[in-house]
This record gives structure tokens, sequence and C-alpha cells, in this order.
């Protein structure tokens, strides 16, 4: 019965439309601009950065969705990997900054550092700087997951606790002496890998590249979900207690997901930075966990392509009402949160499903389970 | 009785004594009489004291600075009855001097008029005088020379603020005056305060022909008051023999033991603030959170309503009755309760009651909740912030030994107290409180029992909500009152409530006292911002020990 409840083809075709959608964009992109389906600059920018928030909302969605742990704090993870990639952008901008130091990135230099502290070596290389968006997230997830899973802090705790978690890393972030830039956080960068970032090839190159990380991820997320290990998680979300008396530890089964959920962010975090170009303290706002979490609903979570879908609505329609009218968003973004949750608990996947009886009858009693397992 | 002498000095010596001098006057040529009318007020030593006085007199026209300084200082410490006109006229460069031949006048709206003896002068071309210059150092003599003079003020508080301002440039010329002022001084707090400059001018520059027992009582004196300011005067004794340097040394590390402790007392005061602001942010969560298991993300919003509602209340009463700030914000209190009650109500009604059991939904809609309740308080009220007056009573700040205590801050500590108070009682006394307790430890059972246990919860969420409108009124009188005020606290009081463990409100007092103290007493060590960090770090670490907080609830219901 298990595999019912597991991702099916709909995580394929998300991968194969991101890919087209994704490949598209970047090709009219290229276009000369006289041509009518010539895409301009910005919305290869803007289609980016939705692709980057996808790739967060999935991270989320594997928590949430399949491990029942709602987590208000991945936008952290998410942050963490963006700073990764932002220092060696910093780096890479050389003596090309504003004071022309070139051992030094300008905001050291406004505050009179004579070195580069020692966490900032190696971040000129960009394989480096690539492995340091992966390990950094992936490691304090598995800190704190361990801790947190292995003492059963679950449900609303758990939320309460990762809120907490991103919370302490804006306030350090926003320390000038954390040598990351302080309030204004890393940005004014010119280049990756020598190539021009405010050119329209460059950026092509990055849209596909994002789309190429979402639909991978999507597929290794399928993979490891329709394995035997996924059988079990779903069993750990929706009977946590049972799988335990079985036999099962469901702390390191919960971890593993925690922490590959956190890679991903984390990888996410890095493609957001280089297309955005600017990294700040405000990015781990428990604000913007929230909203992550927020695409997921909308979109459909306990799916792979319900938050990939979600993220993507919801910040095109954010784009669209912060242009037209900007005091409406929040009133929109709200009534977005409380009507999902009342009128449409399974999402726009939910939707999808219902539209399809059959798989439907057999998933609903298990996956509302869910919450009242993590109930306190 | 001339122009100058009523509008410049109001006469300090008896009425009898100015009797007299008006009676020498007549007798005597006229270049005696200032030393004369003292002669009539002391009936000392008169010789002397004409010398000193006409001296000080003279000095006053001298080019050299400290001379005209010391003058000052003498013409204070000898209490001649003019000088406070004079010293006056002085700072407010009104004494003047002829550029050539002796002579002192005070330059009045209509004239001149003597210094001597404040008679009116006429025939001076203005020209011919030139005001007398200060520097600082003359300024300083003057301020410390008015102090003196007020020492001998029949106000008590005039006294103190004298002795005080001395305290500030001890001078060893003053000596001899605050020896007769400790002597005659009525009141105890102004005779220490008195003691206290008397013994910082004991230790001041020029008094190394003092005793060495003085000097030693001195340090004793300053040691025994074990204020910053007592530390900087021993710190800073000029040429001290080897055991007043020794005495001070001592002194100063017993103060420096006393500071600390001090301090010590203020950040537990500054932390019983904080976790006040806490305690009452967390209250309503407590009942929300802890009875029903909702978790409630508009808390911060219903808080952020209850600080409007205390703006809106005190318009319209100081619109009715111009300066009654106090009045408005006692009114605030019932009505910042029954709106943000009411708005609970409705929120448990139309919102809540349809997401039971599924508490990580609750949060994500009653998120959504509070930014559209943000977004609609900016949109009537506007964006920016809002000012709430702070009534008379509750500002200011009282000291109590080396702590300083904000008012306003006293005030929310009382009222938190309060509410804390009252919600226990409404727990524990009253129907509602009852059932509440019966729906919190198993809800299927109280409903069996003959609760109804929807109506409970409307009126639980309403409690909760309505103790949140009371912290809005509170944090109204610390914070700037705008629409992102519950943004602040939200993150804060979900700690406090967690740490405190849930349901239960002695957890929410102790999470909140041991959150907030903590704060503050790690804020001087690393910094405000660093402190919270390390505070959340530390409730993330307290939190994978003990799951449920500091005092969880027991019982079978829970663990389900």
């Amino acid at each position: 019965m298990i595999r019912a409840l597991l991702p099916r083809a709909g995580a394929d075709w998300a991968a194969a439309g991101v890919l087209a959608g994704g490949f598209l964009l970047a090709l009219l992109s290229l276009l000369p601009e006289t041509f009518m389906l010539h895409v301009p600059a910005f919305a290869v920018g803007l289609a980016g950065k939705y692709l980057a928030y996808a790739i967060l909302a999935l991270a989320v969605d594997l928590v949430w969705g399949f491990a029942g742990i709602l987590t208000l704090g991945h936008a952290a993870f998410f942050a963490l990997g963006g700073y990764a990639m932002g220092m060696y952008l910093m780096r890479e901008i050389g003596s090309r900054g504003v004071y022309g130091n070139p051992n030094l990135p300008d905001f050291m230099v406004f505050l009179s550092w004579d070195h580069l502290p020692w966490y900032w070596f190696g971040f000129s290389h960009l394989p480096f700087a690539l492995l340091m968006a992966l390990i950094v997230p992936g490691a304090l997830a598995g800190c704190f997951g361990w801790l947190a899973f292995r003492s059963r802090v679950s449900g609303v705790y758990l939320s309460i606790i990762t809120q907490a978690l991103t919370y302490a890393l804006m306030l350090a972030f926003f320390r000038n002496d954390m040598g990351f830039g302080g309030n204004n956080g890393l940005t004014d960068f010119k280049d990756i890998a020598g190539a021009d970032l405010h050119h329209a090839g460059t950026r092509a190159v990055l849209l596909a590249l994002t789309a190429i990380v979402l639909a991978a991820s999507l597929l290794a997320s399928k993979a490891i979900l329709r394995s035997r290990y996924g059988e079990l998680l779903i069993a750990v979300r929706d009977a946590e207690s049972r799988t335990r008396f079985i036999g099962y530890r469901p702390e390191h089964i919960k971890l593993l997901i925690w922490v590959f959920s956190a890679l991903i962010a984390g990888l996410g975090g890095a493609l957001y930075v280089i297309q955005v170009g600017i990294i700040n303290p405000g990015e781990f706002a428990p604000g913007n966990s929230i909203e992550a979490v927020i695409w997921v609903a909308v979109g459909g979570r306990g799916t792979l392509w319900g938050p990939v879908l979600g993220a993507l609505l919801v910040n095109l329609g954010k784009t669209l009402f912060t242009g037209l009218l900007p005091e409406l968003w929040l009133y929109a973004l709200g009534l977005l949160f409380i009507l999902t949750t009342l009128f449409l608990p399974r999402g726009l996947a939910g939707l999808w499903h219902a539209a399809k009886p059959a798989t439907v009858a057999e998933v609903t009693p298990e996956m509302s389970a869910v919450d009242s397992e993590a109930a306190p | 009785m001339t122009v100058g002498w009523v509008s410049k000095a109001p006469p300090i010596t008896p009425k009898a004594a100015s009797a007299k001098a008006r009676a020498f006057w007549l007798l005597f040529p006229k270049r005696y009489i200032s030393s004369l009318c003292l002669a009539a007020c002391f009936l000392i030593c008169v010789p002397t004291l004409c010398r000193a006085d006409d001296t000080a007199l003279a000095n006053l026209h001298s080019s050299d600075y400290d001379t005209v300084a010391a003058a000052v200082t003498d013409l204070a410490a000898h209490g001649n009855p003019r000088a406070r006109a004079i010293i006056t006229a002085l700072r407010d460069g009104a004494l003047c001097a002829p550029d050539s031949g002796p002579g002192l006048y005070i330059s009045v709206p209509n004239g001149y008029v003597d210094a001597a003896t404040g008679a009116a002068v006429s025939g001076i071309d203005p020209d011919s005088v030139s005001p007398i210059q200060e520097n600082n150092r003359v300024r300083v003599a003057v301020a410390g020379a008015l102090a003196l003079l007020d020492l001998s003020s029949p106000n008590a508080a005039t006294r103190r603020a004298a002795a005080d301002a001395m305290l500030d440039h001890p001078d060893s010329a003053l000596l001899p005056a605050l020896d007769q002022a400790l002597a005659r001084e009525p009141d105890r707090q102004t005779h220490g305060a008195i003691a206290l400059a008397r013994a910082a001018s004991l230790l001041s520059a020029g008094a190394a022909a003092q005793s060495q027992q003085s000097q030693l009582e001195a340090v004793a004196t300053l040691r025994a008051e074990g204020t910053q300011q007592a530390r900087a005067i021993l710190l800073s004794i000029p040429n001290p023999p080897p055991a007043v340097k020794d005495a001070a040394k001592s002194a100063i590390a017993s103060i420096d033991f006393k500071l600390r402790l001090w301090s010590v007392g203020q950040g537990v005061f500054y932390g019983a603030s904080l976790g006040s602001v806490l305690l009452i942010a967390a209250l309503g969560l407590a009942i929300t959170f802890g009875v029903m298991g909702v978790i409630n993300m508009a808390h911060g919003e219903l808080m952020m309503i209850g600080a409007y509602v205390t703006w809106l209340v005190q318009g319209a009463t100081t619109t009715a009755f111009p300066g009654q700030a106090g009045l408005g914000l006692a009114l605030s209190v019932p009505a910042a309760f029954l709106v943000c009650g009411a708005l609970g109500v409705a929120i448990e009604r139309g919102l809540i009651r349809f997401l039971y059991g599924r508490p990580l939904e609750t949060l994500l809609a009653t998120w959504g909740l509070s930014l559209v309740l943000q977004q609609a308080v900016r949109s009537l009220f506007g964006p920016t912030n809002v000012a709430v007056i702070t009534p008379a009573f509750m500002s200011g700040a009282v000291k109590l030994g080396g702590i300083e205590i904000t008012l306003n801050r006293l005030v929310i500590i009382v009222f938190a107290a309060l509410v804390m108070v009252g919600l226990t009682a409404v727990l524990r006394l009253t129907p509602l409180g009852l059932q509440m307790r019966a729906v919190t430890q198993n809800r299927r059972m109280a409903a069996l029992m003959g609760i109804r246990t929807t109506q409970v919860d409307a009126l639980t969420f309403g409690l909760g909500s309505g103790v949140a409108g009371l912290a809005g009124v509170a944090i109204s009188q610390i914070d700037n009152v705008s629409p992102n005020l519950g943004q602040g606290y939200i993150i804060d009081s979900f700690m406090v409530v967690v740490f405190g463990g849930v349901g239960n409100l002695w957890g929410t007092l102790a999470g909140a006292l041991s959150l907030g103290i903590a704060n503050k007493i790690l804020e001087p060590l690393a910094g405000a911002v660093l402190a919270k960090i390390v505070v959340l770090v530390l409730i993330i670490l307290f939190i994978q020990r003990r799951p449920r907080g500091l005092f969880p609830l027991r019982g079978r219901a829970v663990e389900s």
C-alpha cells in the first residue's frame, strides 16, 4: 500500500518540463533582439531565480511532504549555499573593486582589515566553493538533525527550533565582524569562471544549468523515494512509533532525508546567488523560509512535481503583483496561506488527484494521519 | 536700595544685618563699605576679612586668569553678601572694569552699579569700561563658587545640588566654607553629599598641605560612597603620601568590587525587565499553544493591534481631557483586551476551528493571517511609527543604591506580574478555567462530561488573544508602535513557551525570566546581538535535552 504514496511519473514529467522550458527560454534569449520571440535579459534572470526557488521548494517538500517534518528554516541552508557561492564571486572580482585591492573584498578594505580571514581561503576556486555550498549546509543539517531527531523533537517544536536556527544565523550574518559583509552582504559580482555575468550568453547558460540541476534533483529524489528507503520514510512519516517498534531507527531515516534536502537547498542557493547577483542576511529571515513552505503547500506536498509548480506560480504571481499592485501583495500572500490550508490541503496536486479518484482514495487517510502524529 | 541690588541678587543675609550695613554706610568712608557689610554679617575678625575681601575684588581685575579664578573662590568662601551678584555678573559677562584705574561695575539695563556696594553709579562712559574676560579655569571657579553660595540656601534640594556640583569641581580653597556648611547642615542626605564634596576637595590639587590624617579620612569617606565618581577622584590624587596612596588603592579595589556587584544587580533588573516583556508577550501564547495546541503565528500581530488600540484610545482621551495621558493608558488596558479578545474569538471561529488536529497547517494559516493583519494596519494607519505618549508617572528613573530603575520598565514588571496573577486566578478559580484545564488534560473526556469543548476553545483563544492585546499596551510604552511591531516578538515568545514547557504558566514565567536575565548578563560580555545568538543556540541545545521544556506537562493525553 505504501507504494501508492510514492512519487510516480509526475516527477519525470516535471523534470522534462523544467528542462524543456529552461532550454527554450535560454535559446530564445540568444536570438537577436529584433526577432519577435526574443526573450529579454531580465526575463532570463527571473526564470533562473524561479528555478532556484523551485529547487528550494523541492528541498522543503522532501522533508515536509515525505518525512512529515515541517521546516521553517530551510532558507538557512539555501542562504548558506548562496554565501559560499557569493564568496567565490567576491574573490573573482579581484582588483576590480571600488578600492582596487587585489587581496581583499571591498567591504573588508572598508572595515580596514589587513588580511583575509582564514575561512575565506580556498574560495578563489570555483570547485571548492561549490563543494562548500554543499558541505556547509549539509554539515549544519547533519549536526542539527542528529541532535533533534535523536532526542525525538518533533512536530511544532521542531518547526519552532528550525525557525530559531535561521533567526540566529540571520542575526549572526548581520554582524560586520563575521566577515561576510554584514548588512550589505556580498554583491557587485563581475564574472564567474572567467565569463562575464552580465553577458546574455552567460546568463542563458546559467539558466540552462539551473534547469538541469532542478531536473537532476527531481530524478534523484524520485530514485531515492522509490527505493526501499523511500518506503521506510513514508512509514516513519505516517506511523513513527510503529516503525520504531518494528525495529527500525526513525531518527536515522529522517536524518538522511534531512541532510539530502539541505544539500539540494544549498545547491539551489548557490545557483540563486549567481543569477540574482546579491546575497545578504535578509535571505535568512524566518519569513523567507515560511514563504518557501507556502510554495510547497500551494503546489501540493507529498508529490515531487507539486512544489516545483507551486514555486513557479507563486513567484510569478509575486512578480506580477508587486509590479502592478504592490500594496496588495501581502493581502494576496496572506490569503493564499489561509485559503490553501483551508480549502486545498493537498494543494494543486490534490486537485489533480481529485480528478483521478482511483488513486486518491488510498492516499488520503494516511496523509491526514501525518499531522495528528506530529501533534504535541 | 538700588536697582542693581534688587534685580541682580536676592539678599542672602538676614534683613537685620543689611540694615546694620546701611547704618555703617553713613558713618564710614565709602571704600570700606563692603568690608563693613561683612563685619556686620559675621561680627568676627574684621580686619582680616577686610583685607581678604578687598584683595579678592581687586584681583578680579587681574589680567592673569588664575588670579581671577582664585579671587572668585575667595569671594564666595568669605561670605561677602555681594558675592552672588558679582559672580553671577562675571558669569553673564556683565562685570566690567574701567580700562584704567580701580573700581568694578556691573552693567544693568539702564546704566551701571558699583559691584562692591550695589549703588547706582552715574556718568560712566560705556567706551571706557570693558567686561572681565573668562577662560575655562575661571568658569570652573565660577561654577564652584556659585555652588558654594547655594550651600547656604534654605532649600535642601538646592544645597544638595550645590554639593553635587562641588564634587565635580573639587577645590581646596573651598574647604573652610565646606566645613561651615557641614556643621550647620540639618538634612542627613545633604550632609553626606557635602561630606563627599569636602573629601574630594581635601584630596584635590593644592591640598597637599592637609594633614595625612584628614586625607585618610577623606579616602575612607569616598570609599564608603563607592561611586564611579569617587573612584575617579581617588585615582587622581596629586602626589599622595605613601599611606594615603595605599589607602586609595585599597579603596579603589573595594569600589571596583562594589561597582561590579551593582552592575550585576543592574543586569538583573534589566533582565527582569526584558523577562517581564517576554513574559507578557508569551503568556497569551502559552494559553493558546498550551491549552489548545494551536500555534498562533498571528500572536505578534494581535500585540501590535493592542498597541494601536492604546494609541487610538489615548488619542481620544487626550482630545477629550487634554494632558491626561495616564487616563488614556489606563482605559486602553480593558479596551485592548476586549478588542483583541473579540478578534481572537473571531479568528478561532472563522479559521482555526477548521484546522484542529492539523497543527502544522494552523501554523501556516495563522502566518497568512498575520500578513493580512499587518498589511491591514499599514493600509489604515500608514507604515510609519505612531507616537504613543508615556504618561508623566512612567517617565524618569529612580536610583536604588547603584541601580538605576527606569519607571516605565518598573511599571511593566508590575503589570506583567499582575497579568500573570490574574491569568492564574482565571485558570484556577473560575468555571471557565476549570473547563479549560479539563479540555487541556483530556479533550474527549471533558466533552463526555458535558463541557462544550468548542465553546471553551473559542473563549480560550479569545483569552489568549486578549492577553496579547495587554502585551501590546505594555510594549507601546517601550517600543516603536508600527505595523512591524509583532514580528520582533514572535520568535522570542515562542522560545519562552517552548523553553518553559507548554501548558504551564509557571514554566512560562521561569522561561521568560531566565531568558531575559541570561540575555542581559551575557550582553556586556558578548554584545547585544551575540548574546541573543548565544541564547538562541542554548535554547536549541536545551530542547534536545528536554524536548518538552523546563516544566513539561505529564499525562497520557500529552504522550499521544
